[in-house]
């Protein structure tokens, strides 16, 4: 086999998640392919694992499958994409900064003698350099880095940062087979002999929809209204540390400095002041806040703030999708 | 058994300064703490030395100040406290710091375990553990969140995946960086203090620690900061009157999990 000039430009290793290509890969393959575009570079969908799901949205995917792949574990996945890496000599490599990207990664940026900058929360292409911006500090700072000799440039990039593209008009890649990289001594000391799931913590650092509740939520009722609206909405219940501390929401459930981040596309805030230490939590991309108080620091992080009672706004918004679902609406822009 | 702790100075609070040149951290002259993860990784290491025996010893590259920082844990327990100090490692970034703490590993002879902490709160890239471990030629395990047992040269632990919890086996010497659930720190005793405050730190310096292949500080680093700055969290807030028109935006913004939407059209 020779080498293909479409290898070179950007990868991103994609997770696979029943038996699918997981959602932060696609996020990274539609970033990659707008990355592309700037320098012209092609993109390539990597996949290791005994079982290989359907694969679109890059130029080519370079494919591992192979037995001894049924399970992630970083240092196998190592061993495979170092000797992928070494052959094809890719520009830049992305990765999913979720915990077994977050292991993986330095591993194998180590093994290549290669820069790596973790959790991305922008990234840019400027005179054939990856541009990678990073939060620091807690968000108190964010940094923009080069990796400018080393190849591939390596990133690791946050799930949600950037939007999946529609996964059903993704284009098709053209599939490239390689063979497994052959025995691999390091990988032999490391065995995974069991897995307990823990469905629950997962939830809000998944979902794209948190209905987050604070000190002003008024009454237990209206916390339960809150999570019926995160259920109609297809999200989940968050909650600010008092409730959490005062008992009334799980911890899972805590977003902060102590809690979660999380990074869902909307954060609707009832009841919430919008105390550093919680904001230190908040990554989404579009933030409603709900407060009686037009001073409340929440107000100015806020999309679209609405003044007034969150315990009536929760009912009206339960009312509106039990009654008439969000398609139905009257359009006010039609009219 | 012997085991190593990796340690790392992070300044008391997140306030920040940044050499307008390099853009990189100022540390001098901040008030400096053990990054509070780290404690986790010593307080493991001292409860595996209670049960299985052995020796300890905190590792650290840093400033020169950095010294009373290891003081600080060898009044923990610990029984020695290793300080990399050298303007050679300035600037390093995570594979150069890697580099560095693996060279003083190897210059001392390979341990049964290194423990780091899971992240450091500063940098917040949680990279160093998997990058050390790298450089030494072992395994690693991130995100562990107990170590159930150690017998016959392995080790069995519990870490913390993305859907739950892997039971691994690994054999040693292996690496690995822990999670606040694995234990809790101790307070020093007066004794431990006034052991601490008499300890005798090493300290060495990039001559200490031979050939450092790939390079150290700045000049071994192959990531640069661009450019630093200041997010700004404000965002352009428009004012909304109720339920209603927030729906209406929501669908206009496309905020609205589509499949709710489209099972009515
Ligand atoms: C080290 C440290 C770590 C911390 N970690 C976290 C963390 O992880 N997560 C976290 O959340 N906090 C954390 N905190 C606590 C944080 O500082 C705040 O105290 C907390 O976030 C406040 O929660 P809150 O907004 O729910 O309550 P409050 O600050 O009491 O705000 C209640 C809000 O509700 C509004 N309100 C009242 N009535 C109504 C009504 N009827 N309708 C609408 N609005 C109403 C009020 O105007 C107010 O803005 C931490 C603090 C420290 C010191």
């Amino acid at each position: 086999m020779g080498t293909y000039e479409g290898l070179q430009g950007i990868w991103v290793l994609c997770g696979v998640r029943d038996g699918q290509i997981d959602r932060v890969s696609r996020e990274l393959l539609g970033e990659a392919e707008r990355l592309g575009a700037v320098e012209g570079m092609k993109t390539t969908a990597v996949v290791l694992g005994r079982e290989i799901p359907q694969i679109r949205g890059a130029d080519h995917a370079l494919v591992v499958q192979d037995d001894s792949l049924s399970v992630p574990e970083e240092l196998r996945w190592t061993h495979e994409l170092y000797h992928l890496v070494r052959r094809y000599r890719p520009q830049v490599l992305l990765l999913g900064a979720n915990g077994f990207g977050r292991s993986l990664a330095p591993r194998l940026a180590a093994r290549l003698g290669t820069g790596l900058t973790a959790d991305c929360t922008a990234l840019d292409m400027r005179d054939g350099l990856l541009v990678q911006t990073r939060p620091a500090f807690g968000g108190n700072l964010m940094a923009d880095i080069l990796c400018p000799d080393a190849r591939p440039q390596m990133a690791t990039v946050r799930p949600r940062v950037f939007r999946a593209p529609d996964w059903e008009a993704a284009r098709p890649c053209e599939i490239l087979r390689e063979p497994p990289a052959g025995p691999d001594t390091l990988s032999r000391l490391v065995e995974i002999t069991g897995f307990t799931p823990s469905g629950q913590d997962a939830a809000i650092g998944e979902a794209d929809i948190l209905v987050a509740v604070g000190q002003g939520i008024g009454s237990k009722e209206n916390i339960a209204m809150a999570e019926k609206l995160a259920e109609l909405m297809g999200g989940a219940l968050a909650a600010s540390r008092p409730l959490v501390d005062g008992g009334l929401v799980p911890y899972a459930h805590q977003v902060g400095q102590t809690g979660r981040t999380v990074a869902p596309r909307l954060y609707i805030a009832c009841g919430i002041s919008g105390a550093i230490q919680h904001l230190a939590g908040v990554a989404a991309e579009k933030v409603v806040a709900v407060n009686i108080d037009p001073d409340a620091p929440i107000m100015e992080r806020a999309n679209w703030a609405i003044l007034g009672d969150c315990g009536a706004f929760l009912r009206e918004m339960v009312d509106l999708y039990t009654t008439s679902p969000p398609s139905v609406l009257p359009d006010r822009h039609s009219k | 058994m012997r085991i190593y702790a990796c340690v790392k100075q992070v300044p008391a609070n997140n306030e920040t300064r940044l050499d307008p040149v390099t853009g990189t951290l100022i540390r001098e002259g901040s008030p400096g703490v053990l990054n509070p993860l780290d404690a986790y990784a010593v307080e493991q290491a001292l409860r595996l030395k209670e049960q299985y025996g052995g020796e300890v010893s905190a590792l650290s590259m840093g400033v020169p100040g950095v010294r009373d920082m290891l003081r600080r844990v060898v009044a923990l327990g610990v029984d020695r406290g290793i300080l990399l100090t050298d303007r050679a490692f300035a600037g390093s970034d995570t594979l150069a710091t890697a580099r560095v703490l693996a060279a003083a590993v190897n210059k001392c002879g390979m341990p049964d375990l290194v423990l780091c902490g899971r992240v450091a709160s500063d940098g917040d890239t949680a990279q160093v553990g998997p990058m050390l471990a790298e450089c030494l030629g072992i395994p690693h395990v991130s995100d562990v969140a107990c170590i159930e047992e150690i017998a016959r040269g392995e080790a069995r632990v519990r870490r913390l995946g993305d859907r739950g919890y892997h039971s691994l086996r690994v054999r040693l010497p292996a690496l690995f960086t822990v999670l606040k659930e694995i234990c809790v720190p101790r307070l020093p005793s007066i004794t431990g203090v006034l052991r601490g405050e008499k300890a005798a730190i090493a300290v060495w310096g990039r001559a200490d620690l031979g050939s450092l292949e790939g390079g150290v500080g700045l000049k071994g680093s192959n990531t640069r900061v661009l450019r630093s700055h200041r997010p700004d969290l404000r965002v352009k807030t428009r004012a909304v009157a109720g339920a209603r028109d927030l729906m209406d935006i929501l669908r206009e913004e496309n905020l609205i999990a589509e499949d709710r939407v489209r099972g009515d059209i």
